[in-house]
């Protein structure tokens, strides 16, 4: 049993469906990242997880209840979400924005209390954006701007956190930035579910690896249990190889014919 | 952000004050403190409480209602143009004074009830529209904008058909003046408002979070499209009070909430309060304008605003399209 699980799970857009059916469990405590070719449905599964999408059919589990019985507030402040293409208001400073992460634990009478301040103040250390507290969001560079973004799902002090391809449009530096942040989130006891593009950076930091086509899921479980050959012939129609990282152990994808 | 509130909010004072010295029947400003005081001769207390007074007061409540009104829209359409004079909401509320005007009614409820349908079925029709998994901002503007002037021609067809009487009622009331206004029709708007305002905090603190995105808005726990159906409503009961007692008044709702975040230097976050002292003070400086400005011939408070609107929204969209320009270049 685990705390975010679907069970036979369809979803999708207008009258097209995206997921056929899908019985997922996020493992507690795990890096659980979502993998497979553009249009598999990947982002879907994440934004039903959180409920920004319902279920035409089947239901996505928090805790044992159907998410569609929980408040969207309750819903928040047990799962955090690093969206897509979050927007910044013009000239919002970077604590500013943060900030704005607790909503879910404020209501109109409550104000601002220690507890807000002492979540944003972590948020930011956490993410190392602390030295930027003043500055305005859109003159940061991106990979900054991203870690102030998740900065901001951190300050919601979520259990459960969800990122939808935090690393598209960073250069490769920022990218494993990013990705050893979100490990470190990983390790500190939190249950992180990722969604990427980069098989390889998909293999070298999951600890549950969820490969997806056609709304189905492929494969799942360890990566180095579950990244062969096949797998990526049946994924991207790719021939490539796969090898060992002499450090690591992680599956390292080699494409081409050798 | 305190103190520029407290100065804007203590400037808004003085002019109010000032504004009642001014007149045929002159007045000091300490002889208008008396007579607000309660200690003043029956004359003095007649001219500032019974004649002066509702006028300033409805400039400083319809002010703020406008410039929250705006605020909303703008926060919620994500774009400086999104103002309810620009996207035809107000347009709409002076349709449905006329329709009520048409059907031969004549006092403040009707109309108030009028605008607020007018207003209301505005909404729902361009929300209608605009609606394709989710309201987008921009959709919303531009359909808005083609509302508004579809219900504008039909304004001016309704004066057109109706007879002489009708047509200038509408004529003088379509321009937009606070002349008219007294302590029952005040209080009639000021209840509608006083709920606007008591609703604004809490819809300020939603409306931070819709600024970041319709996804983002929801992982932090706000029901989007409810939220954004609710906001509508709020703003167009706000425009909508106003426009019955003083008909569509422009341009205080499109700079207020513009104005005062450059003031309040709140970025481009949604700042109530500001657009809402900024109002107070741009539509009774409007209207001291509009009275004083030439000798013996008032003008209409919407004359003035519109000059004064005309000239800031023209700045805006050149500011807007150099930013797209750069936008695309970049």
């Amino acid at each position: 049993m685990s705390r975010l699980m679907t069970e036979g799970l369809r979803a999708g857009y207008g009258t097209r469906g995206v997921l056929d059916g899908l019985d997922v469990r996020i493992p507690d405590g795990g890096l659980t990242v979502i993998v497979g070719p553009n249009a598999c449905g990947k982002s879907t599964l994440l934004r039903s997880l959180v409920r920004l999408l319902p279920a035409t059919d089947g239901r996505v589990l928090l805790d044992g209840e159907d998410i569609r019985r929980l408040s969207t507030k309750e819903v928040a402040r047990r799962m955090g979400l690093l969206p897509q293409s979050p927007l910044a208001p013009d000239g919002i400073t970077v604590e500013d924005l943060v900030a704005r992460g607790r909503y879910p634990h404020q209501s109109v009478l409550s104000g601002w209390s220690a507890q807000d301040e002492r979540a944003v103040a972590q948020a930011m250390a956490a993410t190392n954006v602390a030295d930027l507290a003043d500055r305005h969001v859109d003159e940061l560079s991106g990979g900054q701007r991203q870690r102030v973004w998740i900065a901001m799902a951190l300050a919601q002090e979520t259990p459960i956190l969800l990122l939808d391809e935090p690393t598209t449009f960073l250069d490769i530096g920022h990218q494993v930035e990013v990705l050893e942040l979100v490990t470190r989130l990983h390790h500190e006891g939190r249950t992180v579910v990722v969604v990427l593009h980069d098989i390889n950076q998909a293999a070298r930091y999951a600890t549950h690896l969820i490969a997806m086509k056609d709304g189905r899921i492929v494969a799942e479980g360890a990566p180095a249990d579950v990244v062969d050959a096949a797998l990526l012939a049946t994924l991207f129609g790719l021939q490539a190889r796969v090898i060992a990282d002499p450090d690591t152990g992680a599956p390292v994808v080699l494409p081409g014919r050798g | 952000m305190l103190i520029v509130c407290a100065a804007l909010a203590l400037l808004t004072v003085a002019l109010a004050v000032w504004a009642m010295t001014l007149g045929s029947y002159g007045l000091s400003a300490g002889q208008v403190v008396d007579a607000l005081l309660g200690t003043a001769s029956r004359a003095v207390h007649k001219v500032v409480i019974e004649w002066r007074a509702p006028r300033v007061v409805a400039a400083l409540v319809f002010g703020a209602a406008l410039g929250i009104s705006g605020g909303i829209f703008q926060s919620l359409t994500r774009n400086p143009l999104g103002s309810p004079d620009v996207i035809g909401f107000s347009t709409g509320s002076y349709t449905g004074v006329i329709v009520t005007m048409l059907m031969g009614a004549s006092s403040y409820a009707a109309y108030a009830a009028g605008a607020l349908i007018g207003g209301l079925t505005t909404a729902l029709i361009v929300y209608l529209l605009a609606f394709r998994r989710g309201v987008q901002g921009f959709r919303l503007i531009i359909i808005g904008i083609a509302m508004g002037a579809l219900l504008s021609s039909l304004n001016t067809w309704f004066s057109t058909r109706a007879d002489l009487d009708l047509a200038l009622r509408a004529a003088v009331w379509g321009a937009g003046s606070l002349a008219s206004v007294d302590w029952t029709m005040l209080a009639f708007a000021s209840i509608a408002i006083a709920a606007v305002l008591v609703c604004a905090p809490a819809a300020q603190r939603r409306m931070r979070r819709l600024e970041l995105g319709d996804d983002a808005a929801a992982a932090l726990g706000i029901p989007v499209e409810r939220t954004k159906a609710a906001l509508l409503l709020l703003g167009v009961v706000a425009v909508a009070a106003v426009t019955a007692a003083a008909g569509p008044i422009a341009f205080v709702a499109l700079a207020a909430p513009q104005i005062g975040q450059r003031l309040t230097g709140r970025g481009a976050s949604a700042d109530l309060a500001g657009a809402a002292l900024t109002g107070s003070l741009l539509l009774l400086a409007s209207d001291v304008i509009a009275q004083h400005a030439v000798p013996k011939v008032p003008l209409p408070t919407g004359a003035v605003t519109i000059c004064i609107g005309g000239v800031y929204l023209l700045a805006l969209l050149v500011r807007e399209s150099r930013r797209f320009t750069e936008g695309g270049r970049r």
